[in-house]
């Protein structure tokens, strides 16, 4: 004991120990900066709680398995029914029908891009998809009902609707192409060239190269990126509030009007919803299973992040 | 308490016998005294047995191959390891009597007495003048005349008369070898006491490389000097003190022979140590 | 045509082959289909684009800006949502920047790397990926109703801050991470505290990423309707907010609200309203590329 003491005097003396002053700053300094970075967290629980909270009230007054398993949804009518089965196979529909066009594209954008494309031709062609990342979804929406749906879909399909989802869904699909094609083009340009090397020295063409070899060794962080784009289309709001309608009908037929559940909170905000009615808890419901399954999708997609980086880091 | 030993690992037997000090065989006090140091990055064990002392004004080179925890060891003499996560310190580093590696000492106060030069020369992205300033304001050091202390140590560092007419110019746009005197110079302002040098010519060209070195006889007239270095050459040319480290077989790093220079180059008393001066491995 | 002895002092033909041909083609053709993905979606961008050019150009004019909105096309204008636009998004910038560049250190700089460290990580990460409608939610339950802060530009800006905190913290813990290590040893090396390191040689080093990163997200920010409207940005106000208590409305919302109506004149008006919101947004991004290439002249290392 006296020899710690015998220890700190003589550090003292040598002026070793340092200013109090100065020590005590530097730690409110590290304080404040650890409440910024903890405010994250007071987010997310902010999320949780409210979403939580209302929804539970929600459910109350109407029954949880009606919710979730009832296929009607007349949420704004008197006396209305809240099975939310229309709102969420509209905007799994969407997800789906939006992926029939990011997918393919995409990934080929990405091949193009990391395979194939010069390093001066790149640079040209990556800002423009840059560009189509950073535009507005309401832009989007705006082209979907004043473009897509005129010009394309009724084209082909003349007895499609003034509402339907084919167009939303092929806007959504080109707002997240460029989300496709930029995080499979990172994960195929991560492949060590030692693999395509190998593949070209047994005599293999470009094409095999690229869709045999380096696709299925970046296979894991292409997943990933797809999982993100679909979980990017499936919380989507603008787009759909504006060219998919606001029938809420279990419907499968992509020519029609339907309901998303993010359209649905759309529809509602834009009225006059109560606090504390029963319509207006509706929304928190509705909010909550979104939230958990754009959060699911995301975890999703870090495992299989994760799991890229295990093999090339 | 200060061990006085010129160090060596297993001379139990020499140790009963008056063992020289190091004021005897070097002529200054120690000013440092590595005593039993180790240090583990998370459970690996990098260094070991490491315990010898740091005479004053004299230049102490740490020589031995790759990977065998010389800069590791000279790290850890102004508590730079602090900054990686992993590292663990055991052992003692004695400063002026005290354990750096003390609760109670600041490792900041260190870093102020035991200044750095690195391998790769890194000024700082800022003009020449506030390369050598900047170490003074933040350390709260009053000097009434900034440009002077400058100026004095630039020229201590044989750079003053290359960059007198451009001290507002960026530290980065000069050569390596000038890149490396100023971070010698910005070592030097804030009057520390012993400087440590990470294999500091190892990056430059041989005539930058004669430059530093010339420069470090100039220097440990008012400093102690520790440099870590790969050219054997260099430690037989410039230092007072050799410390020769080497690999065990667990492939952990050792402390093997610390002596005066001379000796240490003509009449090792390690076998490992005549093997490696000789070229056998390393 | 070569001929070599090959397997079994077989002769093996160069130059002959209709596998090798048939793959060949298939390469050539796919390249072909690979590069018109690439060029699909500067296509959708280009026909975007003329769309919305084509249908609003002539609706453009000084009265687009200065007027405020009103039941006749003729006479409407976006003067209330720009200015709603402009209260919200600098009471968001103010709030967020600050708070989004400390976590942003905190998380690079001072966090030790334990399991705590490593949530908050994941966190963000996943706060990043949370659709905006649900911010709009947290910000009606949370600021509008318990908090009663009301329908009002402080509720608006609460909710798009949480919303850009953890874009500007990705994108500032990236340019953090970018700055080399041996500028953080060489200011240790001169007794320098890490606060002292932080503020004089990282944060300056990083800064042009950090504003850059921020000028992307507030950009992101500014094209976001529907937080807004579940935070009850009125759909249709016409007069300008005088205060962060006050009821107001935004640029998307004005255009969502002419794109909803049936008319084809306020279509029209609607487009227009992009052209000025898309304007904006260019403005903004290129500022942040200036930023970009300015700064990473100046700070060579």
């Amino acid at each position: 004991m006296s020899d710690e003491s015998d220890a700190e005097a003589t550090a003292r003396a040598l002026g070793l120990t340092g200013s109090a002053a100065r020590k005590t700053s530097e730690q409110v300094i590290g304080w404040i900066l650890f409440l910024c970075g903890s405010l994250s967290i007071l987010t997310t629980i902010g999320i949780i709680v409210v979403l939580i909270e209302q929804a539970f009230e929600f459910f109350l007054e109407a029954s949880p398995i009606d919710f979730l398993f009832g296929t009607t949804w007349t949420a704004l009518f008197k006396d209305g029914e809240f099975g939310v089965l229309p709102l969420v196979t509209a905007t799994l529909l969407v997800g789906v029908l939006s992926m029939c066009v990011a997918i393919p594209l995409g990934l080929m954008a990405a091949i193009y891009l990391s395979e194939y494309a010069s390093p001066r031709v790149r640079a040209v062609l990556k800002p423009f998809l840059e560009l189509l990342a950073g535009i507005p979804t309401i832009v989007y929406g705006y082209f979907a009902l004043t473009f897509i749906n005129p010009e394309v879909v009724r084209r082909i399909f003349p007895d499609a609707q003034v509402y339907n989802v084919l167009s939303a869904s092929i806007a959504v699909g080109i707002m997240v192409l460029p989300m496709v094609a930029s995080l499979s083009e990172d994960s195929l340009r991560a492949v060590p060239s030692a693999l395509r090397e190998a593949a070209y020295g047994l005599g293999a063409t470009k094409f095999e190269v690229a869709t045999q070899v380096v696709v299925p060794a970046a296979l894991s962080g292409v997943i990933a990126s797809f999982i993100l784009a679909i979980s990017r289309a499936v919380g989507e709001t603008m787009i759909v509030a504006l060219a998919a309608g606001s029938r809420a009908q279990m419907n499968f037929n992509p020519l029609e009007g339907a309901q998303t559940m993010t359209a649905y909170v759309v529809q509602v905000v834009s009225g006059d919803v109560v606090a504390g009615s029963t319509v207006y808890k509706s929304l928190f419901a509705v909010g909550l299973l979104l939230f958990l399954m754009t959060l699911l999708m995301n975890i999703i997609s870090q495992w299989f992040v994760a799991r890229f980086r295990e093999e090339y880091q | 308490m200060v061990a006085s030993q010129v160090g060596t690992i297993g001379s139990a037997v020499e140790s009963n016998k008056s063992t020289p000090t190091t004021e005897s065989v070097y002529g200054t006090k120690a000013v440092i005294t590595l005593d039993d140091l180790s240090v583990h990055y998370g459970s690996f064990l990098a260094v070991t047995d490491v315990t010898f002392n740091v005479p004053k004004n004299r230049i102490t080179a740490l020589i031995g191959p790759s990977g065998c925890g010389k800069s590791t060891v000279l790290r850890c003499v102004n508590r730079m390891n602090d900054l990686v996560a992993t590292a663990r310190v055991g052992g003692k580093i004695l400063y002026h009597g005290v354990d750096i590696n003390d609760r109670a000492v600041d490792p900041v106060e260190v870093r102020r007495r035991i200044g750095m030069v690195f391998q790769k020369p890194n000024p700082f992205p800022k003009s020449i003048y506030e390369n050598v300033a900047w170490g003074v304001r933040i350390n709260g050091i009053k000097t009434a005349d900034m440009d002077n202390l400058v100026e004095q140590c630039l020229r201590q560092a044989a750079l003053w008369d290359e960059v007198k007419d451009k001290l507002k110019q960026s530290g980065l746009a000069l050569s390596g070898g000038q890149q490396q005197r100023l971070c010698i110079a910005r070592a030097m302002a804030i009057n520390p006491d012993v400087i440590l040098m990470d294999e500091p010519a190892s990056a430059l060209d041989p005539i930058s490389t004669l430059k530093i070195e010339d420069l470090m006889r100039e220097l440990v007239k008012d400093y102690t000097i520790m440099i870590v270095t790969h050219n054997m050459q260099q430690a037989a040319r410039v230092s007072d003190q050799t410390v020769f480290f080497s690999l065990n077989e667990r492939r952990q790093g050792v402390l093997v022979e610390a002596s005066p220079t001379r000796e240490l180059f003509t009449n090792p008393r390690d076998q490992r140590t005549e093997d490696y001066i000789t070229g056998r491995f390393g | 045509m070569i001929s070599v002895p090959g397997v079994n002092d077989e002769p093996v033909v160069f130059g002959e082959s209709s596998q090798v041909d048939r793959r060949n083609r298939t390469a050539t053709v796919f390249r072909y289909i690979f590069f018109a993905s690439t060029i699909f979606g500067i296509l959708a961008l280009g026909t975007l684009l003329w769309t919305v050019i084509d249908k609003g150009w002539d609706w453009l004019s000084w009265g687009l800006i200065t007027n405020a909105p009103s039941r006749k096309p003729e006479l409407a204008g976006l003067n209330s949502a720009l200015f709603g636009t402009i209260w919200v998004i600098s009471l968001t910038i103010l709030m967020a920047f600050p708070v989004g560049v400390g976590a942003a250190i905190y998380l690079e700089e001072y966090a030790p790397k334990n399991r705590w460290t490593k949530l908050l990580q994941v966190n963000i990460s996943n706060l990043a990926g949370v659709p905006s409608v649900v911010y709009g939610l947290l910000g009606l339950g949370i600021f509008v109703e318990i908090m009663q802060i009301g329908r009002v530009v402080l509720a608006g800006a609460l909710t798009m801050a949480l919303l850009s905190l953890p874009v500007i913290i990705i994108a500032g813990q990236e340019s953090l991470r970018a700055v080399p290590l041996s500028l953080r040893q060489a200011a240790y090396a001169v007794g320098a505290t890490r606060w002292q390191v932080v503020r004089h040689h990282v944060l300056p080093a990083a800064f042009p990423g950090i504003l850059t990163g921020t000028i992307l997200a507030i950009s992101r920010a500014i094209g976001e309707t529907a937080p807004l409207l579940v935070v009850g940005a009125a759909s249709y106000i016409a007069t300008r907010p005088t205060g962060f208590m006050d009821s107001y409305t935004a640029l998307p919302i004005q255009i969502y609200n002419w794109t909803a109506r049936p008319q084809a004149e306020f279509k029209e008006l609607a487009a227009a309203g992009i052209i000025v919101l898309l304007v904006l947004l260019l403005t903004m991004n290129s500022v942040a590329i200036i930023v970009r290439q300015r700064f990473t002249n100046k700070a060579r290392w």
